[in-house]
């Protein structure tokens, strides 16, 4: 009753299984953990506008920042996530890293990229985190109900790259 | 351990029960699905490890030199091995891509014609044309535009080559021809390009292998834009001239930027055939403007037909995209005819310019969007307006000259003055140029709207001014207002781009 215990219990196929499955487990942390190294994962959890065009797409986005106004006083992530709070902070960047990979990947984006909504309406009130007292008497609404949102982007669209 | 618990739970039934495979077959199945898991997770990561290896590749490489090249390697699937992305986009000018005024392929079946398909007839869409070319080749055969790769085929088994004797220049424009050239003038480029016309375009058509090829924009060595066409060289030489810049070698001179549109000029363009040998010339000497053109053909005295019906000496036009082009806002910009017409294409993490010439409507987000980020069919649609208006100011004009050879037609036996005959001819010629400079570029319009608007002007008012004079009216008579000639002076004086008449 005894003796077949330990044999049942090194070689039973659940053993093998549980091995196999921590084997798989651990090859897919190392692999992982290589691309990820590889890919340069590291860069993107800071703000360094170099990690934007790790993959080159944002060249020119990025040759028009460096030579226009605001390479001296605002990165990438200065305009293009929001300041409200950390962890939206983060949710936008993972999100963004998310779809840019998905995209770059897969190839499914336009030869010239565009900005979605979302992203145009973080940048939007990116503005007004440094510029919100100047612009206050031009953003004055027309009538008190008038919800019009102001959206400094579509005249100066060119000023964050140049 | 549980094994063990479940062991002596059960140990006092005599009976085993299988009370422990239940938690059993879950543990199994759990670990089986974090194996599976893991492997397709595993799979998955590997496969981004290498896209993400690739794209590195891409962006450190740009080209692999795996063949040498020299002025002698005319066939483009030699370069095709140094550049495989160019060479494969560049093959592709052989489908035929449908727009709002492409016409359509139709089946074609003609013995000894190895063509199945071929656009359709501008003729058959248009038959004013019939009346407008009336005794010239194109009256004959006129079909809309396809892609390069058929510049050759297209120009060897249209009726205007089969009917009718053509002279060897026009394989300027429809073949790689940089060695012939040289072959021709056994050496000597610029003597073989003055005896293409001297040998009867189906003979010469022989002696090519290929449609336009790299050779004739690239320098095989540098792979720098290079202008390889006498005639071009000649002609901007003398446009330069006229602007007072002496000594203009345009591959020594010319910007990148400039050379991006001028390599496409060196066939996109209004041209004639010069004396007995029939050389490629360029009408540029006094400017761009249809005017400027008009003027200098006046002044030569050249004449391309005698009109079948009415007996004018008319001149006919060509393709002009590059003088239409260099009228309007874009060309005032800077933005050459490439940055349109051959959009930058992203393959992985490297660019290249897309080497399958075409409208720019087939990827307006690749070519008008990197300029103009308004998006929701905004330039599309600006695109539609500028060729609708286009196309009504045409077609006005257009049946105002057919009007006027109808009259100068029946006026040929009616017993009016010859003066008023000749006069009324002049005009013809003036209308009928006008209307074929835009007619038979093919922007519709587009490369220059407002310029566009002001030639169909200019022909209707020929047109209208041909028939007066069947009336009796004189020149004299039909001399524009004197305020119109002080505004036209203004113009011309403030460098509005207008040059008269």
């Amino acid at each position: 009753m005894a003796a077949p215990q330990p044999e049942r219990r090194g070689w039973s196929p659940a053993f093998v299984l549980l091995t196999a499955a921590t084997f798989a487990v651990g090859l897919m942390v190392g692999l992982g953990l290589f691309t990820f190294v590889y890919a340069k994962g590291a860069s993107y959890l800071s703000t360094d506008p170099q990690a934007c065009i790790n993959c080159h797409v944002m060249n020119e986005q990025y040759d028009g920042w460096i030579n226009g106004v605001h390479a001296d006083v605002a990165t990438c992530s200065d305009c293009h996530m929001p300041h409200d709070n950390v962890v939206h902070k983060y949710w936008v960047k993972g999100e963004n890293g998310f779809m840019h990979a998905l995209k770059f990947t897969t190839g499914w984006y336009p030869e010239n990229i565009v900005a979605r909504p979302v992203s145009l309406a973080i940048t939007n009130e990116a503005c007004l985190y440094c510029h919100a007292e100047l612009t206050n008497d031009i953003r004055h609404p027309g009538t008190p109900d008038d919800g019009e949102v102001f959206d400094c982007v579509r005249c100066h669209s060119g000023v964050g790259h140049g | 351990m549980d094994k063990e618990r479940d062991m002596t739970q059960t140990e006092p039934d005599p009976q085993p029960v299988p009370a422990p495979e239940p938690r059993q077959r879950k543990r199994t199945f759990l670990l089986g699905a974090v194996l599976v898991l893991a492997a397709t997770a595993t799979f998955a990561i590997a496969a981004l490890l290498v896209t993400i290896f690739q794209h590195q590749q891409e962006s450190a490489q740009t080209w692999v030199k795996v063949v040498e090249l020299d002025e002698t390697t005319v066939d483009p699937s030699i370069w095709g091995q140094n550049f495989p992305s160019q060479y494969q986009a560049y093959l592709r000018t052989a489908e035929f891509t449908e727009s709002a005024h492409s016409g359509v392929l139709v089946p074609h079946d003609v013995a000894g014609d190895p063509r199945s398909e071929v656009p359709s007839s501008k003729l058959e869409e248009d038959p004013r044309l019939v009346r407008m070319w009336d005794g010239y080749p194109f009256s004959v055969d006129y079909r809309h535009a396809r892609g390069h790769a058929f510049m050759t085929i297209d120009q060897q088994f249209t009726l205007r080559n089969i009917e009718f004797k053509q002279p060897g220049t026009c394989l300027n424009c429809h073949a790689s021809t940089t060695a012939l050239m040289s072959e021709l003038g056994n050496g000597d480029v610029q003597a073989g390009f003055e005896a293409m016309g001297t040998v009867p375009l189906k003979e010469l058509i022989e002696q090519v292998e290929h449609p336009v090829a790299c050779i004739d924009c690239h320098d095989p060595s540098t792979m720098a834009l290079r202008i390889s066409r006498p005639a071009f060289k000649a002609g901007i030489a003398e446009l330069k001239a006229s602007e007072g810049i002496e000594n203009y070698d345009v591959n020594r001179d010319a910007t990148r930027q400039e050379m991006r549109s001028y390599v496409c000029a060196q066939c996109h363009v209004e041209y004639y055939f010069a004396g007995e040998n029939k050389v490629l010339t360029f009408p540029w000497d006094k400017g761009l403007d249809v005017d400027n053109i008009f003027d200098y053909y006046m002044e030569i005295g050249h004449v391309d037909w005698t009109h079948a019906g009415t007996g004018a000496k008319v001149l006919k036009a060509q393709h002009p995209e590059f003088e239409l082009w260099s009228q309007g806002v874009h060309a005032a910009n800077g933005v050459s005819c490439t940055d349109c017409h051959m959009g930058y294409v992203r393959e992985g993490a490297s660019k290249v310019s897309n080497h399958q010439v075409t409208t720019p409507m087939a990827d307006v987000n690749a070519t008008c969007g990197t300029c103009h980020s308004t998006g929701d069919g905004v330039l599309e649609a600006r695109v539609t307006t500028i060729q609708d208006r286009f196309i009504e100011s045409r077609d006005r004009a257009l049946d105002a000259l057919v009007a006027l050879i109808d009259d100068l037609t029946a006026a040929q036996t009616d017993g009016t003055p010859e003066a008023s005959l000749e006069l009324a001819r002049t005009y013809q010629n003036k209308a009928s140029f006008y209307i074929d400079i835009v007619y038979s570029e093919n922007s519709y319009g587009f490369h220059a709207p407002d310029y566009t608007q002001r030639i169909l002007s200019q022909a209707l008012d020929a047109a209208r001014k041909g028939q007066l004079a069947l009336q009796g009216a004189t020149a004299a008579e039909l001399e524009p207002s004197e305020v119109t000639r002080n505004n036209l002076e203004q113009s011309l004086r403030a460098g509005g781009g207008h040059t008269g008449g």
